[in-house]
């Protein structure tokens, strides 16, 4: 078991070092860089500096170095979570980005649990209550919600917000309460523009995990075992969640892997419309001001989100399925 | 062998085995009748064709699919959301840019059949503008000034289909009065002329990228499972790495780079093009995934036996037998591009105006201070949303007719 993680973790070194040549090129792709833009915007208004300061300027950052030469620079930091140095922000990009890396893990998070939580409860229901009014109803929205997006979601929640409570629903905190000292109102307010965003970066997956959760007991319910079991006499509740359930689960988990690109996508996507600390409202900001080390950071770490988050999900099944082959 | 229908119509009622009654009520389930007595009734009119299963493959997927009410809805609005495009510069009372300085902000209108009192051919009031309290512009109703709606009125110039230049719209009223379904934007443009105009571009957008990915996804797929060896694992690599990237990372990323001076037209197909390079990965998967089962199939086996080349086997045997499987993965690939397009453009990195999509227009309703006095510029959403579930359903109610199997 060990040496299969330990492969899995070596693994993911050369496929990082590709990902990070491709990132940098792509982020390299526009023409121009960061001081050039400056000087382009700055210049529509009738200011900025003359070429000579815009050169001067490049050669003391380094962009006027050969790309092969930028890359490796910018890599070799990596282990001292050097990422470079964020020219849009004046500041290390570490430092940028930490804290926003840690908000949309932490509401990434959120949203697995919340997807966890409600999918696996109502489709234990729905498949004990095959046909029911209450199945018909949760399988239709289930239809639903996987087909609106979060984005979407999250427009018609500030829309709805604005127009018919009247009040800012987004980012982390109301206005009054922003820059307040911590108080119970404060802590109130900031889980009421919590678990908006949480709901919306779940719904859809929910949705998917409830059909699969569904389909999956049915499948099992009408099983051998499970008629063996009800005909010794076994305590229903016993033989679905003793039983069935835990045989209906396990597929859950890859599954709720190929979830979690969805919920990356969606937290770039939602904390942009709704102006939560994600890591997409300063991504969308370094991509239109070229600043390239942080656009590329983020690309990278969004990629690598992904990666470790399939590592977790191969992982776990290990663990829980015997049946898996990890030599 | 004898057919089912032959076998039940050489029996006469009273001998019919239980076995061929149940595959006769079968077979009369799977041809969307209630019962084997319905059919028989239908067969002896002469509406359904004497042989087994007489139907062949694609009229039973669409017996299966016609029978799904929720995709026939959706392909119906579909349907109607593309008439509207292609239709769009005739159906819109006006064009992308008319504005009117007058009407900046203008709630949507009534249509109104009533006149003081007495029935009216539709009419929209003309409106008077004040400035409230807070320096908004309000509109009243000016109900002294009645505009009726004419059918096939002149107003702005354009051209049907990009061809016959004319200046006859669907509808309009008369000089002096507008005409706003859907209210007006900032500048004084009619949103129900937009959001016509702007499906054009979100709409094709939609369909140039699924047509573009298909093509990749299609010839790509098939290779890789039809040749095998390195070219399977060079091409099934490349997928990974494109697919270890969140695709909103790397569609904004490579947006991004779409420099600014680019022409409408250059822009667009540099989208277009971003927005494939994603989708094509899925279609080229799932088809390596049939090509790889059908390569030993006995009658692409005999193909090649029988000397004929790749192509022959790949266009003739390998791209029929998975149509199907291309038809449904393009239609549930639809709202994933058209929203794409939407949220890129949304965040600034894709169209930019003038050209007008759902996303530009929803760029434009950004701001919700606005949205909280101007509601009807969310709108364009609305629409968006519709497209989107309508494509949702109708993938879905041509994947369970096509291919009930997978995905």
């Amino acid at each position: 078991m060990l040496t299969y993680i330990v492969r899995r973790v070596l693994i993911l070194i050369p496929t990082l070092f590709i990902i990070s040549i491709v990132t940098f090129i792509i982020i390299q792709l526009p023409p121009g860089d960061f001081f050039t833009t400056l000087q382009a915007e700055m210049a529509e208004t009738g200011g900025g500096q003359g070429r000579e300061t815009v050169r001067h300027l490049q050669e003391l950052y380094g962009l006027d170095q050969p790309l092969w030469r930028q890359y490796f620079t910018w890599i070799a930091g990596f282990p001292r979570l050097d990422f470079g140095y964020s020219l849009g922000w004046n500041a290390p990009v570490w430092d940028v980005v930490a804290g926003n890396l840690a908000y949309t893990i932490f509401l990434g998070f959120l949203s697995l649990v919340f997807m966890v939580a409600v999918s696996i409860p109502i489709g234990i229901y729905s498949a004990t209550h095959q046909y029911s009014t209450g199945d018909v109803v949760l399988s239709a929205l289930g239809f639903i919600g996987l087909s609106v997006p979060g984005f979407l979601l999250a427009l018609i929640w500030m829309f709805i917000g604005i127009v018919v409570l009247g009040v800012d629903v987004g980012g982390t905190a109301s206005m009054q309460f922003r820059g307040a000292p911590m108080s119970l109102a404060k802590a109130l307010d900031y889980l009421n523009h919590l678990w908006p965003p949480v709901v919306i970066l779940g719904l859809a997956s929910t949705a998917q995990l409830f059909r699969i959760m569904r389909s999956n007991l049915l499948d099992v319910l009408g099983q051998q075992h499970i008629t063996t079991a009800r005909a010794k006499g076994m305590r229903e509740k016993k033989v679905i969640n003793k039983y069935a359930v835990r045989i209906a689960i396990n597929p859950l988990i890859s599954v709720m892997a190929l979830e979690v690109p969805k919920v990356i996508n969606a937290s770039i996507l939602v904390g942009i419309v709704m102006m939560l600390p994600t890591l997409g409202p300063i991504f969308l900001r370094s991509l239109r001001t070229q600043d390239v080390y942080l656009a590329g950071t983020i690309l990278l770490f969004t990629t690598v989100m992904l990666m470790v988050a399939n590592l977790i999900a191969d992982i776990v099944l290990a663990l829980v399925d015997p049946r898996i082959a990890y030599d | 062998m004898q057919t089912i229908w032959e076998r039940w119509t050489s029996l006469d009622s009273k001998k019919k085995s239980k076995e061929i009654v149940g595959q006769y009520e079968k077979l009369a389930e799977t041809l969307g009748y209630q019962s084997a007595e319905e059919l028989e009734s239908d067969v002896e009119a002469g509406k359904v064709p004497e042989t087994e299963y007489g139907l062949s493959q694609w009229r039973l997927i669409w017996k299966k699919f016609a029978r799904n009410r929720a995709a026939i809805v959706g392909g119906v609005i579909i349907g109607i959301y593309y008439l509207v495009a292609i239709f769009g510069n005739f159906i819109a009372p006006y064009g992308l840019t008319t504005r009117s300085r007058d009407h900046i902000h203008m709630p949507p209108q009534r249509v109104r059949m009533v006149h003081e009192g007495s029935l009216h051919r539709p009419f929209v009031y003309g409106t008077i503008r004040e400035l409230d309290e807070d320096f908004r512009l309000t509109y009243e109703l000016d109900t002294d000034r009645v505009y009726p709606i004419r059918f096939f009125t002149q107003g702005d110039r354009y051209r049907l289909f990009g061809l016959f230049e004319t200046d006859v719209h669907l509808f309009g009223v008369d000089d002096g009065g507008v005409v706003a379904l859907l209210g007006t934007d900032r500048q004084g443009r009619d949103l129900f002329s937009r959001i016509i105009l702007g499906s054009q571009v979100s709409l094709s957008i939609g369909l140039v990228g699924v047509l573009f990915s298909l093509f990749l996804g299609t010839i790509l797929g098939i290779v890789s499972g039809y040749f095998g060896k390195w070219v399977d694992d060079l091409i099934q690599r490349l997928i990974e790495l494109i697919r270890s990237f969140p695709s909103i990372s790397l569609w904004m990323a490579l947006s991004a780079a779409v420099p600014q001076h680019w022409s409408v037209m250059q822009t667009y197909f540099a989208i277009t093009i971003i927005l494939s390079l994603i989708g094509w990965t899925w279609l080229a998967r799932q088809l390596r995934g049939s090509v790889l089962a059908l390569r030993n199939v006995d009658y692409v086996l005999a193909a090649r036996l029988s000397g004929a080349n790749h192509r022959w086997v790949i266009f003739r045997h390998l791209i029929p037998a998975t149509a199907g499987h291309i038809i449904v993965v393009s239609t549930l690939s639809m709202p994933a591009m058209i929203l794409a397009e939407t949220s890129l453009s949304f965040l600034g990195l894709g169209l930019r105006p003038p050209v007008t999509s759902w996303g530009v227009l929803i760029q434009e309703a950004q701001n919700f201070q606005t949205i909280a006095h101007y509601p009807w510029l969310f709108l364009p959403a609305a629409f968006m949303a519709v497209a989107i579930l309508a494509f949702s359903y109708l993938g879905d109610g041509l994947r369970d007719a096509i291919d009930p199997y997978t995905i």
